[in-house]
């Protein structure tokens, strides 16, 4: 397996001229799936960490000393073995997510990227998002990595306030984050997203929103906000459970996500999924393909994927998870190619259930065509259309069925995961009393 | 009757059963230890296979009449019967004094906090007095309100009580309700003041309140150490001569009163007896006089204290007898035993066992329905005083409706579901069985009587049909320290009662009598009274029949939709605070959705409370990308289905859970 470095810097500098702005469309057309295809997104996980978040409960390792070159080897072995069994022949996208994959070097960006060039085909203006951390990615560095071939930052900025950055846990000073936010900016011009946190505990409305509005004045094209979750095992948890921390206010957070939204979309922006919001057009495609049910690849310990193994003869899709634990991985890299520890075929109603809960989450919804290239015989009408629950969502107007499609509305999508509870029953309902067809697309 | 928790020396029985067919040894705590289990399971397996054939049978007709007395022993829980039983057993002979006899009786915590004496053992004591042997017979007598039908029929076996009041504590309520209960029997009451041991003993004021409460001469109290032993010879001689002789006949047809029965899983129902005419022996075809059937005698013995086997029991002895009786009911207390073909008038006051307090239980889980079930057919195959009859819940699923003796009876019964059967329940609020006087013609043809018992509130009838509603009362009895007094009155009146009476039994202890309306004190008044006079003050109470009560029935609405499981039944008077307070526990317990929720107490079109439960505004805000989608499906389609379970009022969505809190007996309001 040897990467040469400069066949990697080789794709990435064919592709620096080829980097326009064209994801405006490319949200719209290019980007709908039509499964099976073989096309696919694909994710590579860095699993390590400089130190523990106290809200994360990833799939994270803090090492004493990382053998770089034998994880990249290890990254692109699997990449490698992955791409050949889904017989994808091109990449739309790739995701470098984890973990902190702004500590893993450039080169090995570089070479995962060229094996997938390789492997598959990688189009010069695919785009190719690297997670980054304000201290781990100073300005030059994001310059090596935009070299490596990286042409989207996604900046775990999280908050302005250096006492909730302190309660997070996080290693940055909300200087340190603008800072890092003027040089992505400056390196990937229109091509950089800012996560940001609500609902920390005892954190208000005003301040925060004071802190959205401070971020406007300084980020880019794309915004996250995240709820912070508190999750078993992480030491928030641990501190709200013993009372240390007051529990995060529910109320609170309901009124931080309504105000925010509605000040980003003052502020120009889309807001295109539950938690993404995006102006110019710059929506993450990786992303888009993960909630309109396309095929993605995961590679890295603990990475999920869902693709048709064609490579392989296979003809249903298959939910995919790779092993966890870094060494235990790299180990079955090593001897198999791949460190798959488990991958599941998907039922068709499964594979709907995924459809329409993954859908609604963005703002265009399903749309019919969409719908139909899942489930051939059985139209969104079909299942959704007669059904009196249906019809009160509707009457509430949290919900539009319409000659586009289904799609939560405004204040529809901020509950959606009550409206899911309502519409995944009723698909199934739908999908057992449908007409039984040999045809049944899947 | 609950007859396993008390039953004295039957109490081994219950115990091997446990040992034999449980793992929960650990959990019956206060139950047996090893130290009491063995002896427990000893006796159990000495009366199993032994005693007819080891023991020599008693030739009871050396016992004549004038030679005998039957006598109980009436106390406050913690007064000292059990030591004082002990210690007459051990005196007479009766058990080895070297033995470990203390408090020979295993209690339940809620025996112990709701101021009930177990029952004290039935025995037959054999004891030589001035060159005379007589035959003592110690009846058992539960020692608790709740049962005090069981009590009135034991005491009427006998002719006499020990009344023991505690040399420190003075008279408690208990201790008057007891006393009044021999009264009214017109036994001959020996009060007992013990303990005097103790540092604080003050006999002498005690003495002077047995005079003024129940006008009993001061020099007519035994004045004993339980524990030490002190006087207690002089409480048998004073059985001897302040206790009549029963009067009774050996020549007349048999006639045999039931005071107690249990269940023995091997032998069926083995019941405890006083002979008030005849003789009976073993081959004898005895009737029930309540269910007319006819049974052969196996065996008739003495319990000394354990069951001795006798060739014959005479008139005026008190023994047990078995004779293949499958089912408690077919020996209820009070029911009158007597030769085929020999009738005799019954001997007065029998009842059937009859339920004050109802109460809804059902398993937490559904799937526990059947042990559930199981374990509650082998609590009542004992008790046959508990009703149960099967209801189902649309939020609770299926369970029953169980009546009960009083709260008392309610709790053991739950208790020993939780403590024998390992059985978690939920338990609804207990209500009491109102009554109406229907005024309509159709209601009474319907109903086929004037005036109906409403246990269940769907069936309450409007006003419109009614001439009047009746509610259950009670007397009840509070002794209390002075300075709590204040306090105390407040919170009867707080409860609908009405004061009778009020006196002071010494310098600083009063005696109130009130007459409460019994539901105002089936959920938390004892607790109440408990915490408001730092523990000191004591309740009591007894029936007192029905009085005239303005009842509503209250419906609790849903955005207008009437919540069949929370229609309750409530004093006009109490209406807004029972309203407001369910209100309140279903806005805590309702989850939002996506809309808003009313939550209105009403009575017919009037609104008397309302909360509201704001729509929920958005889901938690998470993330969704590749690695998300498994879980994030899981967790939505566990959601959906546990939606589908859901009781549905209306559009709107109520767990189980919300119910049970509403519906929960509170315990700590």
């Amino acid at each position: 397996m040897a990467l040469p470095g400069a066949r990697a810097r080789g794709w990435a500098a064919a592709t620096k001229m080829a980097q326009t702005r064209r994801h405006a469309e490319g949200a719209k057309g290019s980007l709908s799936p039509a499964p099976p295809s073989p096309r696919a997104a694909l994710y590579v996980h860095w699993p390590y960490c400089e130190k523990r978040c106290s809200y994360c409960n990833f799939n994270k390792y803090v090492p004493r000393g990382v053998e770089e070159a034998a994880m990249r080897s290890c990254l692109v072995t699997e990449a490698q073995t992955l791409l050949g069994l889904s017989g994808v022949r091109r990449v739309d996208s790739v995701f470098f997510g984890g973990g902190t994959p702004s500590l893993a070097s450039p080169n090995t960006v570089a070479a995962v990227l060229e094996a997938v060039d390789q492997a598959a085909h990688l189009p010069a203006d695919s785009e190719v998002t690297l997670e980054a951390n304000p201290t781990s990615a100073p300005g030059s560095r994001l310059a090596a990595f935009g070299a490596a071939g990286i042409n989207r930052l996604s900046i775990g900025l999280q908050s302005l306030d250096d006492k909730e950055l302190q309660l997070l846990g996080r290693t940055h000073s909300a200087s340190d984050a603008l800072q890092t936010l003027a040089e992505a900016r400056r390196l990937f011009p229109g091509r950089v997203s800012v996560d940001l946190m609500l609902g920390l505990p005892a954190q208000k409305s005003g301040p925060w929103l004071r802190q959205l509005q401070e971020l406007l004045g300084y980020c880019d094209d794309h915004i996250s906000l995240y709820q912070l979750t508190l999750e078993r095992g992480t030491a928030l948890f641990t501190q709200v459970q013993r009372g240390t921390l007051p529990a995060p206010d529910p109320e609170v957070a309901a009124e931080m996500y309504q105000e925010g939204r509605a000040l980003l979309r003052e502020a120009g922006f889309r807001q295109y999924e539950v938690s993404n919001f995006a102006r110019n057009g710059a929506l993450s495609t990786h992303n888009w393909t993960y909630w309109q049910c396309g095929q993605y690849l995961g590679v890295g310990p603990g990475a999920h994927g869902r693709f048709v193994p064609q490579g392989a003869g296979g003809h249903t899709r298959e939910a995919r998870i790779q092993t966890l634990e870094p060494d235990n991985w790299m180990k079955e890299v090593t001897l198999f190619g791949h460190g798959t520890r488990k991958h599941v075929p998907l039922g068709e109603l499964e594979l709907l259930e995924e459809v329409l809960a993954m859908g609604l989450r963005t703002d265009v919804g399903i749309t019919h065509q969409h719908w139909q290239r899942f489930a051939s015989q059985l139209s969104l009408w079909d299942v959704f259309g007669s059904s009196q629950e249906v019809k009160a969502l509707l009457v509430q107007g949290l919900l539009l069925l319409d000659h586009r499609g289904l799609r939560c509305s405004w204040e529809g999508l901020a509950v959606l995961d009550s409206l899911l509870l309502t519409l995944l029953p009723r698909l199934q309902e739908a999908w057992l009393q449908r007409a039984p067809s040999p045809g049944q697309g899947g | 009757m609950w007859t396993l928790v008390g039953r004295g020396w039957s109490h081994g029985r219950a115990l091997a059963v446990w040992a034999a067919g449980t793992a929960q040894r650990g959990r019956l705590e206060p139950l047996p230890t090893p130290t009491r289990g063995a002896p427990a399971e000893f006796r159990a397996w000495d009366r199993l296979y032994t005693s007819a054939e080891r023991k020599e049978k008693i030739d009871m007709s050396r016992f004549s009449v004038e030679n005998i007395r039957n006598f109980s022993i009436i106390a406050h829980v913690d007064h000292g019967k059990s030591t004082l039983a002990d210690r007459l057993l051990e005196l007479t002979g009766t058990i080895d004094k070297t033995k470990n006899n203390k408090q020979v009786l295993d209690k339940l915590q809620v025996e112990r906090e709701r101021g009930i004496t177990v029952k004290a053992q039935t025995a037959s004591l054999f004891y030589n007095w001035e060159g005379k042997q007589y035959l003592l017979n110690l009846i058992d007598t539960p020692g608790h309100v709740d049962f005090s039908y069981e009590v009135s029929r034991s005491l009427s076996a006998c002719q006499g009580v020990l009344l023991v009041v505690d040399a420190n504590e003075g008279i408690q309520a208990q201790t008057v309700a007891n006393f009044f209960l021999a009264f009214e029997a017109q036994l001959s009451v020996i009060p007992v003041i013990n303990k005097i041991d103790l540092k604080n003993a003050d006999p002498e004021s005690v003495e002077k309140q047995i005079e003024k409460v129940f006008d009993i001469p001061g020099d007519e109290c035994i004045k004993i150490s339980a524990k030490l032993g002190t006087n207690v010879e002089r409480v048998l001689q004073a059985v001897i001569e302040r206790i009549p002789p029963p009067k009774v006949h050996r020549i007349n047809p048999l006639r045999a009163l039931v005071f107690d029965s249990t269940f023995d899983q091997y032998r069926g129902v083995i019941a405890n007896v006083a002979l008030f005419d005849g003789v009976v022996s073993k081959g004898d075809k005895i009737v029930s006089a309540h269910t007319k059937k006819i049974h052969e005698v196996n065996e008739v013995g003495v319990l000394n204290p354990n069951e001795q086997p006798a060739h014959k029991l005479y008139a005026g002895q008190v023994g047990y007898l078995i004779a293949g009786m499958k089912d408690v009911t077919e020996a209820q207390i009070g029911d009158t035993l007597y030769l085929h073909k020999q009738p005799v008038e019954p001997l007065p006051g029998f009842k059937s066992a009859k339920p004050m307090v109802f109460a809804g239980m059902y398993p937490i889980d559904q799937s526990e329905y059947n042990n559930l079930k199981s374990a509650i057919e082998k609590l009542t195959i004992n008790d046959s005083s508990v009703t149960v009859h099967r209801d189902s819940s649309l939020a609770l699923g299926a369970g029953w409706r169980l009546g009960f003796l009083g709260l008392l009876h309610m709790e053991v019964f739950n208790q020993r579901l939780e403590q024998e059967y390992n059985a978690s329940v939920i338990l609804t609020t207990p209500t009491v069985p109102y009554k109406a006087v229907l005024s309509s013609a159709k209601l009474i043809k319907d109903y086929r009587e004037k005036e109906i018992t409403i246990i269940n509130p769907a069936q309450f009838p409007e006003k419109s049909k009614v001439t009047e509603y009746l509610e259950p009362v009670v007397l009840g009895t509070i002794i209390t320290p002075d300075e709590y007094t204040g306090k105390v009155m407040m919170l009867c009146q707080a409860r609908r009662a009405v004061q009778k009476n009020m006196i002071f039994i010494d310098q600083n202890r009063v005696m109130l009598k009130y007459i409460f309306p019994l539901n105002e004190i089936v959920v938390d008044f004892y607790d109440s009274l408990k915490s408001l006079s730092s523990g000191y003050a004591s309740f009591d109470y007894e029936d007192a029949g029905y009085q005239t009560a303005e009842l509503v029935k209250m419906d609790i609405l849903l955005n207008g939709n009437i919540v069949e499981e929370l229609v309750t039944i409530v004093h006009k008077d109490k209406a807004h605070s029972v309203g407001k307070a369910i209100c309140e526990r279903l806005k805590d317990s309702l989850p939002r959705q996506l809309f808003e929720i009313a939550i209105q107490a009403a009575i017919g079109s009037k609104i008397i409370a309302r909360e509201t439960v704001k729509a929920y505004r958005k889901n938690v805000l998470a993330k969704c990308y590749g690695g998300d989608i498994t879980r994030k499906m899981k967790l939505l389609k566990r959601q959906a289905e546990g939606k589908k379970k859901l009781r549905k009022v209306g559009n709107i969505e109520v767990p189980r859970d919300a119910f049970i809190k509403v519906l929960k007996t509170q315990s700590d309001k």
